[in-house]
């Protein structure tokens, strides 16, 4: 950990910050594109059974 | 071989299938190597201390926030010129990673401000402005999730998009304008570019690096959700019609 | 055109929402202010010409949800379209009943308004001038915006998120003007920069509405 002096706060908070908001779009894209991907494919089963 | 094959959804899907893993692995490399680099093996500034490493997030999230929303107006007179649907999925995709990377520039540029400038918040010219252009991403996002008929949608955003890009470059300047107005010649804005030394250069070009990939692959991969979500619904659509 | 213009005119005399509603709205905003500052004098005066802006700016946004939402509900909007009159001869006639019944009682009724707030008195005849400069940009980038939302129900709150940042550059231009004016210095250079924002407003917005418009005819 390198010495980060008096503003170790500041230079802290705004690495947690980024890396949060980073984390959280790419985690809730490949969230979303998991859901997509399975409804896509349950529903091309359905209908090629069906069809 | 052109580009345009690419407009295509189905060769677009197979093709970032392909580049996806590519762009995800070199972004993470980039980011971590860029961000490690500068957050332990760089000196602190003489005047600014440890603060300066905020420039690694800063600079890039604010770079990449104003290049998503021109990524989202040349895909808009894609849309509009040729019709060509990716397109419009695309300029819709990017913009929640272009509000991400806009709120990422306004915390750390607030965190930096607060030891730095003495407070959190100043209506600086470009602050004022990255603001004003987070109100267009959130109209913009809005108006798309508003509407229910896909082309109609992408029909109208993209003109909103048009003419929000006329007027966030008016903003831009009449807040220039306006600041100048109220307190003459009293700049806060450091200028960024000017006084970075090498040491700092380097590791910041990474992250730059980083964060632009990691643009392209966001937008890449929620095209895809997109193109999947659009053809799921036509899926289910044509089996009720079916039954 | 003139048909229309009168058309549109004398329903909003009738419905009785046009003339009254925004003045009494930008009444109760002006009235509201020594409320939350405090009633010093001094500071009125200052933030006067900025309020004053504020204020005719929320007004005209309030009525805007109405500007196409009725024609579009008993179907005229369509008879329009297919009526030789182009759409954007259409907006750009709306727009303009817009601002004769919202934006010119606005532009009257604000020295009188300034009064209240106790606006420096060089400052009235700027303050008259650049509403006037401003206000029909305001209307038509409003109708642009009621084109937007006109399919979407209930897209009154959506319309003001669109709306909003689109008004920033006349907001600022004009209050600016009014301030300068307000406190005695040269007003020319914003008031400049406001009447070229209106021209191109005035002359290209209308396109950009006709052709959302049409969209959301289809």
């Amino acid at each position: 950990m390198p010495d980060l002096g008096k503003y170790a706060d500041a230079v802290l908070s705004a690495y947690a910050v980024s890396i949060v908001l980073l984390v959280a779009i790419v985690g809730l894209s490949l969230w979303r594109g998991a859901r997509v991907r399975a409804d896509m494919r349950a529903v091309e089963e359905r209908t090629r059974r069906d069809g | 071989m052109s580009l345009w094959e690419y407009a295509n959804p189905v060769k677009f899907l197979r093709l970032s299938e392909r580049v996806l893993p590519w762009l995800w692995g070199l972004s993470a490399v980039c980011l971590v190597v860029g961000l490690v680099w500068g957050f332990f093996f760089t000196p602190d500034d003489f005047r600014q201390g440890s603060t300066v490493k905020i420039i690694y997030l800063h600079v890039p999230s604010a770079l990449m926030a104003i290049n998503a929303w021109f990524m989202m107006l040349v895909a808009s007179l894609i849309w509009i010129v040729r019709r060509h649907h990716v397109s419009a999925l695309a300029a819709r995709a990017a913009a929640p990673v272009g509000v991400v990377m806009t709120l990422i520039a306004l915390f750390t540029g607030a965190i930096w401000g607060q030891p730095m400038w003495g407070t959190w918040w100043a209506w600086d010219p470009r602050l004022t402005s990255f603001l004003i252009l987070f109100l267009f991403y959130l109209g913009y996002i809005a108006l798309w999730e508003a509407i229910e008929d896909p082309d109609t949608a992408a029909d109208l955003t993209s003109i909103l998009c048009l003419v929000g890009t006329v007027f966030a470059v008016l903003s831009r300047y009449a807040v220039n304008f306006w600041n100048q107005g109220l307190h003459q010649g009293a700049s806060l804005s450091l200028d960024k570019e000017e006084n970075v030394a090498d040491v700092f250069y380097q590791p910041l070009l990474l992250c730059i690096a980083g964060f632009v990939l990691l643009f392209f692959a966001l937008v890449l991969y929620r095209t895809g959700t997109e193109i999947r979500v659009r053809r799921t619904r036509a899926l289910i659509a044509r089996e009720g019609k079916l039954a | 055109m003139r048909a229309l213009l009168l058309r549109d005119l004398r329903l909003a005399l009738r419905a009785g929402g046009g003339f009254g509603l925004g003045l009494a709205f930008f009444l109760i905003v002006i009235v509201l202010v020594p409320f939350s500052v405090g009633p010093a004098a001094e500071l009125l005066g200052r933030i006067a010409p900025g309020v004053l802006w504020l204020g005719a700016l929320l007004a005209c946004l309030l009525s805007l949800d109405r500007l196409l939402a009725v024609d579009w509900e008993d179907g005229a909007l369509d008879l329009l379209a297919t009526s030789p009159l182009p759409l954007e001869g259409v907006l750009a006639i709306k727009a303009v009943a817009h601002w004769i019944t919202t934006g010119l009682p606005l532009v009257v009724a604000a020295p009188v308004f300034g009064v209240l707030l106790n606006l420096a008195s060089p400052g009235y005849g700027v303050l008259v001038l650049s509403l006037l400069l401003g206000t029909p940009a305001l209307s038509m980038i409003g109708a642009f915006g009621a084109a937007l939302t006109v399919g979407i129900k209930r897209g009154g709150l959506l319309l003001s998120l669109l709306v909003l940042p689109l008004y920033v550059p006349i907001l600022i231009f004009g209050a600016e003007a009014a301030r300068r004016g307000a406190e005695g210095l040269d007003p020319t250079t914003p008031l400049l920069m406001l009447a070229g924002i209106t021209g191109v407003v005035l002359a290209l917005m209308p396109f950009a509405a006709g052709a959302v418009l049409r969209v959301n005819l289809r």
